[in-house]
This record gives structure tokens, C-alpha cells and sequence, in this order.
């Protein structure tokens, strides 16, 4: 799974300086003390209002992101690599199931969520409004983005709200198969025919910068990082991590005798880094807004997904209903 | 389109036979049947669990925070129930 740095999308809520003071100061200071806050504790309503918008927009980027996966299913090139990706896919549904859950502690209903990921008002990544064109997309998906998302997401296992960090924890566990099985996508492919690497090689250069661009703007434009750092709820800033992901990523890139799409790529001896050219934010904030390649169709399909499981809950919910009554107990 | 939520209910997991259930989390379903089915594939995707309990979370009487003081605080200063608060010669074996 998948958050960009989410804490980007929206608007602050006031922050904490207007609660009472006392109870602010004794929730900052068991911040402080690594103590976690539970769903009946008191906490800052700002507090409570960034969690609900990250967790929300978390939960909603594994549901989004079943759609780029989905559409390769059918045509999966065998029977294992079929099994694997309804596998994985599914486990993108189980890891939005938590995250609502965990947002649902805070007081939001998982229908209002849904609504506001339907109706548009909710952000989910932006990644997931880029097409899958070839089957190695799936492959540099595992690899890049569902790499990106964990270098991202293991500092939130230790995000001061306890229900988020648990559920962080779970899905981290199952992350690591997704990410392995992209790799091995990629290792077949560049070890393949001529086409086959080709194809490989495709892929990489146009996830690279998207897969980047995952962990929010760059730390001199993130506007929320600051609060986020000093609740707890956000570790490492969007450079940190970004840097990480790329150190670690080029050399799997080399390993598989692919190109990085970045000319101005190099090895920073002195500061024992790899150094990437600029990113091109225009592109970010275009997607964002709603003018990537599939931010229509992804949300589209939602829709229809939603409208067509109507008739589901509505006879599940009748047949509980009637089972009830049969057993004589209050509906 | 304002749907209501079917009910929450609250998951909990026995890891393996000689183990006790342990809450994992929640989810929402039209009835007890569907919470264990949904159960199962939401929590139980890599053999956590050899059983399943499903509770409504509307049943769930829990303490309040805000009395935890009240209702622990008396614990903190007995410390005669924990065993290294006797002082025994190291000579003595087996106690």
C-alpha cells in the first residue's frame, strides 16, 4: 500500500493553541513521553482532524489502488503470476479495511467517508491516476511505488494514535510480499527477450518520477510536516525518506541492468548519496488537481462499484433484519 | 446517498489452540454471519487464527478513561503482592 505524504491535501485545522490549556499541555507532554492516545482519550481537536484526513485519505489509496492492479488480472501472463496479483490486490482491500476502521475511532462514519471519496472532496494518492499499459507495470508497481509506500509507512507503525500505528503495523507485515513480487516481475522481464527488457525498461521510466514524487513536495514547501512532527504522527520529513527510497533503489535498478530515467543521476561520494535531478512539481500538482491521465476513470469506476453492490446491502441488511425478528430480538 | 453503516463489530483471534482470543481490530456487516465471514478474510488472510469471536461493538461496556486514576491508582502502592518486596538471605534456596 500506498500513502504519499498525505498530510499535503487540504486545509490545517486551527492548531492546538485554542484548546484549554491544561489538557493540551498534559497531551503534548504524553506525546512527548512516547505514550500512545486511544480513541477515548482527550485529544486536541486539530489532532483529531489531521488523523481523520490522513487515515481517511490512506484508506481510501488502497482502495483506489486495486483498480491499476485489477486491470492486469485477467490477463496475467500465468497461472502463478494470476494467483499472486488477485493475492496482492486483496490485500490492498484488507489494508483499506483497517485504516477505516481506525479512522472510525476518531468519529467519522465509514459511510461519510465513502461519500467523500465518491464525491471527490477526498484526496487518495496520486499515483494511483497513472494507467497500466503493460504488464511490467505491475511488476515496477511492486517494485517502486509499493516501495515507496513502505519506506513511507514504517515510521507510522510508531505514530502516537495507537489504532493507526496497529494498523500500520499489519499491513507493513504484508507489504514486504508486495514489494518482493514486483522485483521478481522485473528480474523475469529483464533477463527476458529483447522486448521483454524493453518493456522493463519502459515501465521504469514512467513510474520513476511519479514513485518519487510519493513523498510529498520537497521539506522548504511541505507546510503541515512541522505540527505532524511535533504530535507524533509523522517521523521523518518528505526529503528524508525520499533520499532513502533512492539509495536504496538505484542499485536494484543497476542490478537489473536498467536505465533510471534521470540524466542528472550520480553517486555523491563525499556525502555517500545518490543525487537525482529536479522534480518537475508542475506534474504533482496538476494530478492532484484532477488532471492526471485516470483521476476521472478511477473515480468513475468507485462509482459504479458502489452503485452496483447496492442491491447487496440492501438484501443483507433485509435479511438480518428478518433473521432478527425471527429470533425475537430488536432489530 | 446518505446509506447507513451496518453495524460495527469488534474482531477477536485465537492465534493458535492453547492461546487466548485477542482483539484485532473491527468491521462492519449486516449480521454475526457475515462479521465471521468478513473476519475471515480481512484478518485471517495468512493463517492468524485457528478461531474466530465476533462481538457488536455497541456491547461492549468499556472503562473510562478519565476515571483510569480512580480505578488503578490504589494498585500502585501494593507493592507487598509482588515477591521481590521480601527481603530473603541469598543463602535461602527455592523460595
Amino acid at each position: 500500500m500506498y500513502t504519499q505524504a498525505l498530510d499535503t491535501h487540504g486545509k490545517e485545522p486551527a492548531a492546538a493553541v485554542t484548546e484549554a490549556d491544561g489538557p493540551a499541555r498534559r497531551f503534548q507532554s504524553r506525546i512527548d513521553a512516547e505514550d500512545k492516545i486511544e480513541p477515548k482519550d482527550w485529544m486536541p481537536e486539530a489532532y483529531r482532524q489531521t488523523l481523520i484526513r490522513q487515515i481517511s485519505q490512506h484508506a481510501h489509496s488502497e482502495i483506489v489502488g486495486m483498480l491499476p492492479e485489477g486491470n492486469w488480472i485477467t490477463r496475467a501472463p500465468s497461472l502463478k503470476r494470476k494467483v499472486v496479483l488477485i493475492a496482492k490486490v486483496q490485500d490492498e482491500g484488507g489494508h483499506g479495511m483497517y485504516l477505516y476502521s481506525a479512522a472510525e475511532t476518531l468519529g467519522i462514519s465509514r459511510a461519510q467517508m465513502l461519500e467523500q471519496l465518491l464525491s471527490g472532496a477526498a484526496k487518495y494518492s496520486s499515483i494511483f491516476n497513472y494507467p497500466t499499459l503493460t504488464w511490467a507495470d505491475v511488476g515496477a508497481i511492486g517494485w517502486l511505488v509499493d516501495g515507496a509506500a513502505i519506506m513511507n509507512q514504517i515510521p507510522i507503525c510508531r505514530c502516537s494514535y495507537g489504532p493507526y500505528a496497529r494498523a500500520m503495523v499489519r499491513i507493513c507485515k504484508e507489504e514486504s510480499f508486495h514489494q518482493r513480487q514486483g522485483f521478481e516481475i522485473m528480474l523475469t522481464l529483464s533477463q527476458g527477450t529483447h522486448a521483454q527488457r524493453a518493456m522493463a525498461q519502459d515501465a521504469l521510466n514512467r513510474w520513476w518520477w511519479p514513485s518519487l514524487m510519493m513523498f510529498g513536495p520537497s521539506d522548504a514547501d511541505s507546510k503541515h510536516s512541522a505540527q505532524s512532527m511535533r504530535w507524533k504522527i509523522k517521523r521523518f520529513s518528505n526529503d528524508e525518506l525520499r533520499q532513502k527510497f533512492i539509495d536504496i533503489t538505484v542499485p536494484q535498478a543497476h542490478f537489473l541492468g536498467l536505465t533510471i530515467p534521470d540524466n542528472d543521476l550520480h553517486w555523491d561520494e563525499a556525502a555517500q548519496h545518490y543525487r537525482i535531478g529536479p522534480i518537475d512539481w508542475s506534474e504533482f500538482q496538476a494530478v492532484l488537481k484532477g488532471h492526471g491521465p485516470c483521476n476521472r476513470e478511477r473515480l468513475e469506476a468507485r462509482r459504479r462499484a458502489h452503485e452496483a453492490g447496492r442491491w447487496v446491502r440492501e438484501a443483507a441488511a433485509a435479511h438480518a433484519a428478518r433473521q432478527a425478528r425471527r429470533a425475537g430480538e430488536p432489530t | 446517498m446518505s446509506e447507513t453503516d451496518w453495524p460495527l463489530f469488534e474482531v477477536f483471534i485465537r492465534s493458535r489452540s492453547g492461546l487466548e482470543h485477542k482483539h484485532v481490530g473491527s468491521l462492519h456487516a449486516a449480521d454475526a454471519r457475515m462479521a465471521i465471514e468478513h473476519a475471515r478474510d480481512v484478518y485471517t488472510r495468512r493463517q492468524e487464527g485457528v478461531s474466530l469471536w465476533v462481538v457488536r461493538s455497541a456491547d461492549i461496556v468499556a472503562s473510562d478513561p478519565g476515571e483510569a486514576d480512580a480505578l488503578f491508582e490504589p494498585a500502585r502502592d501494593k507493592v507487598y503482592r509482588h515477591p521481590t518486596f521480601y527481603a530473603i538471605p541469598d543463602e535461602v534456596k527455592n523460595l
